[in-house]
């Protein structure tokens, strides 16, 4: 789905991206993992054109020549949610669709079916965002990007701002839809139990660079370097 | 009244920027866009209505006056008379200074307005240091204008005293004071400092041994009654020196220069209006200008009676309008203006905002322009822009426009910087197109900050608006100039009261916009 060659951001003086290649395929699940600044969230704004970037990014082969065009494709949830405040939830859903010109009808369909899958009744589509608690502003932040039926789901931290039973509530409902939906995945995350719980390969990041790519179990059992045995341990640790 | 006689020289104007018309929007719009949309079309309204206000139907004689009662008085003889010999005419009373009337006549607004030798000499001819006021005719003819024949009076400098005084001492001429050097002497604040003030005048006359003290000149009246103050200066028209009998120093070494009043008029102007006018000469002398002045400033009768009774007509029962006809009136005058100001700032204040927002360079430059704007001080802008726009109701709402400026676009800027990126990048996450981000999530989140904007433009605009009655815009400041010159606290209620009051009106109207425009998720909870 995606390749990435020699993909590296700069913000000034710091690198927040070394050269990165990086291969992503169809239906796959990754978790993008590392501590705090490690350039995970950069490597997955990268995905969506957010971070300017040199080098090449490939989608289905091609080079990317307008991220806005190819943006519908791809649904992108950030740590709170980014709902527009002034929108109600419904219409913070339905934007983009209406923009595009969807068919009422077809709007309504949708975001009916979407409401099914994350478990939010009409009521609580009403709201506006802060009218809602986080958990259910995350649920409504994944209809919102899962409205266009896109092939990507680009989740930046959706877990990091909830409590631990929400948190976990969310995220076995977000691991059956993800289960459900069969798209291809990439999540951004510091904790090694979430990189667990939704499986897949993980890519462990520190300073920018890639240290390690596989299975989280495997990563735990042959870490490349002192570096990712550290990381893995104090993890398990707590 | 003093004051009526300096008034700030104009400075070139910076041009505004070129007007740009933002693009319509789509039908599907956030609400309070459409509330700005509809402003849009109040304007374009507005402009109408005001363009046909100033549609003038007859090409009749304007004779303009200055802000205070002898001006206004000269005015209305001068109307009268041309119409008494059947050519048609209109006053457009008190417009602010001498530098207004000045320009007025040389931009054709107005065909004449009654002046003073001395005032175009030192002060609107300053530059050209004329050595007498016969070589006014050649001075003003380069500027395509000509003087009427003296019409009779100057209203120049004088030192008054009581009869009774002047009779004791034995005073008959100014040179008389340097034999009395315990007189008490107080003359006006600033004739006091002026160069060819006390001391020119004290070095003429040998006056060194009075000591002279300062006085506002509002005081110097009632200080002279009370017996308090023994000698004041005067200006030899004022409705004081008839009302209390007062006696004028002769100025037997002709040391205060002439201000004949005379007319200033179009070269242009019909020759037989000029003829009308020159039939004037030498009808009213001092002591009968004084009479006119009392018979408003202290006996309250209208500018036109006194015209009429200086021609020696019969006073017409002017039944004016009543007192809330007025107000209605001026009401629709002022809201006229500020609401054309008004809407045309925001066509231009919020495309400008959100540019600034948008680059950093140009916000660099268009906050501080519209900033620069801002400190050009109120008077000074009317001045500048009559000669562009003439006066009236255009130069007003032009330098209310110039003045909503900031207000607006500073807050659009500020509103649109304001918005978290996170909430940016969501937009752009989505595939929303730049023009779609802007109308569906900027704007809408920088509503709040965009409409307090709005709302300090519209009362400043309220506020400034009633000083375009200076230059003939009409409006609450009407009353307001009207009773300064005639010190009637009633009459400047009538016009500060109804100012306030929709001053008032408008923060309360645009609290309810924002209520219903201002989306329910960013009002603040309650």
């Amino acid at each position: 789905m995606y390749r990435l060659e020699q993909v590296a951001v700069r913000y000034g003086a710091v690198e927040a991206l070394a050269p990165t290649d990086l291969a992503i395929g169809a239906g796959d699940t990754l978790m993008l993992l590392g501590p705090s600044g490690s350039g995970k969230s950069t490597l997955l704004r990268c995905l969506i054109g957010l971070s300017p970037y040199t080098g090449t990014v490939s989608f289905r082969g091609e080079p990317v020549p307008d991220w806005r065009a190819l943006r519908p494709q791809l649904g992108y949830v950030i740590q709170n949610g980014g709902l527009f405040p002034h929108l109600t939830a419904r219409a913070n859903v339905a934007l983009m669709a209406r923009e595009l010109g969807w068919e009422k009808d077809r709007i309504v369909a949708r975001m009916r079916e979407l409401a099914a899958l994350v478990a939010l009744d009409a009521d609580q589509l009403e709201r506006f965002p802060r009218e809602l608690s986080g958990g259910q502003r995350q649920r409504v932040a994944i209809m919102r990007a899962l409205m266009l039926d896109p092939e990507v789901l680009l989740l930046d931290e959706p877990l990091s701002a909830l409590d631990p039973v929400t948190r976990v509530r969310l995220a076995s409902d977000m691991r059956e839809i993800v289960a459900k939906l069969g798209k291809t995945v990439v999540m951004v995350t510091h904790a090694l139990g979430e990189a667990r719980f939704f499986g897949g390969e993980t890519v462990l990041m520190r300073d920018g660079r890639i240290v390690q790519r596989g299975p989280i179990d495997d990563l735990a059992a042959n870490p490349a370097d002192d570096f990712v045995a550290e990381f893995i341990a104090a993890e398990e640790a707590l | 009244m003093r004051n009526a006689r300096r008034l700030a020289h104009p400075r070139p104007l910076p041009q505004a920027g070129g007007e740009k018309v933002c693009t319509p929007y789509p039908s599907r719009l956030r609400e309070g866009l459409r509330d700005l949309l509809s402003i849009a079309k109040l304007v374009a309204a507005g402009w109408a209505i005001a363009t046909l206000m100033h549609v003038s139907p007859t090409h009749a004689e304007t004779v303009g006056s200055k802000a205070f009662t002898e001006s206004v008085i000269l005015g209305e003889i001068a109307r009268i008379t041309l119409e008494d010999a059947g050519i048609p005419a209109e006053h457009r009373r008190q417009l602010g200074g001498s530098r207004i009337l000045f320009d007025a006549v040389r931009a054709g607004e107005v065909d004449l307005y009654p002046e003073y030798t001395g005032t175009l000499r030192f002060e609107i001819l300053s530059g050209e240091k004329l050595a007498s006021d016969a070589d006014l005719p050649a001075a003003l003819a380069r500027q395509g204008l000509r003087l009427s024949k003296p019409i009779g009076f100057s209203n120049g400098y004088a030192l008054a005293m009581r009869p009774e005084v002047a009779k004791k001492y034995g005073l008959r001429s100014i040179s008389d004071l340097a034999r009395h050097p315990n007189l008490r002497v107080a003359v006006s604040n600033e004739f006091v400092d002026r160069a060819d003030g006390w001391r020119a005048l004290s070095a003429a006359y040998g006056l060194d041994a009075i000591a002279v003290r300062g006085i506002d000149h509002d005081l110097a009246y009632r200080a002279l009654r009370d017996g308090q103050v023994d000698v004041i200066d005067v200006y030899t028209t004022d409705a004081e020196i008839a009302a209390d009998g007062l006696f004028l120093l002769a100025d037997d070494r002709a040391f205060f220069p002439a201000y004949d009043a005379v007319f200033v008029m179009r070269v242009g102007l019909d020759p037989k209006a000029i003829a009308v006018l020159d039939g004037l000469a030498g009808t009213i002398d001092e002591a009968r200008m004084q009479q006119l002045n009392r018979m408003v400033v202290i006996d309250g009768a209208s500018e036109t009676d006194a015209a009429r009774a200086a021609l020696g007509q019969e006073a017409t029962a002017s039944a004016g309008r009543g007192l809330v006809a007025r107000i209605a009136q001026r009401t629709i005058e002022h809201l006229t203006l500020v609401a054309i100001a008004l809407g045309a700032a925001l066509v231009v204040a919020i495309p400008l905002g959100v540019l600034a927002a948008r680059s950093p360079r140009a916000g660099g430059l268009v906050i501080p322009a519209t900033g620069l704007l801002q400190t050009i001080p109120s008077l000074a802008l009317f001045v500048m822009l009559i000669p562009l726009l003439g006066i009236g109701a255009k130069p007003t709402i032009a330098a209310l426009f110039l003045y909503s400026l900031l207000p607006i676009v500073r807050n659009v800027h500020a509103g649109l910087m304001g918005i978290p990126r996170s909430l940016r990048e969501s937009a752009d996450a989505l595939g929303l197109s730049p023009w779609a981000k802007l109308r569906r999530i900027e704007l809408p989140l920088a509503l709040p900050t965009i409409m307090a904007g709005i709302r300090t433009a519209a009362v400043i605009a309220v506020g400034l608006a009633t000083l375009g009655a200076l230059i003939g815009a009409g409006g609450y400041g009407q009353p307001i100039l009207t009773g300064i010159r005639l010190n009637s606290t009633p009459t400047i209620l009538e016009g500060a009261i109804p100012a306030a009051a929709l001053a008032l009106l408008i923060e309360g109207a645009f609290h309810l916009i924002e209520r219903a425009s201002v989306p329910r998720g960013l009002r603040p909870r309650g």
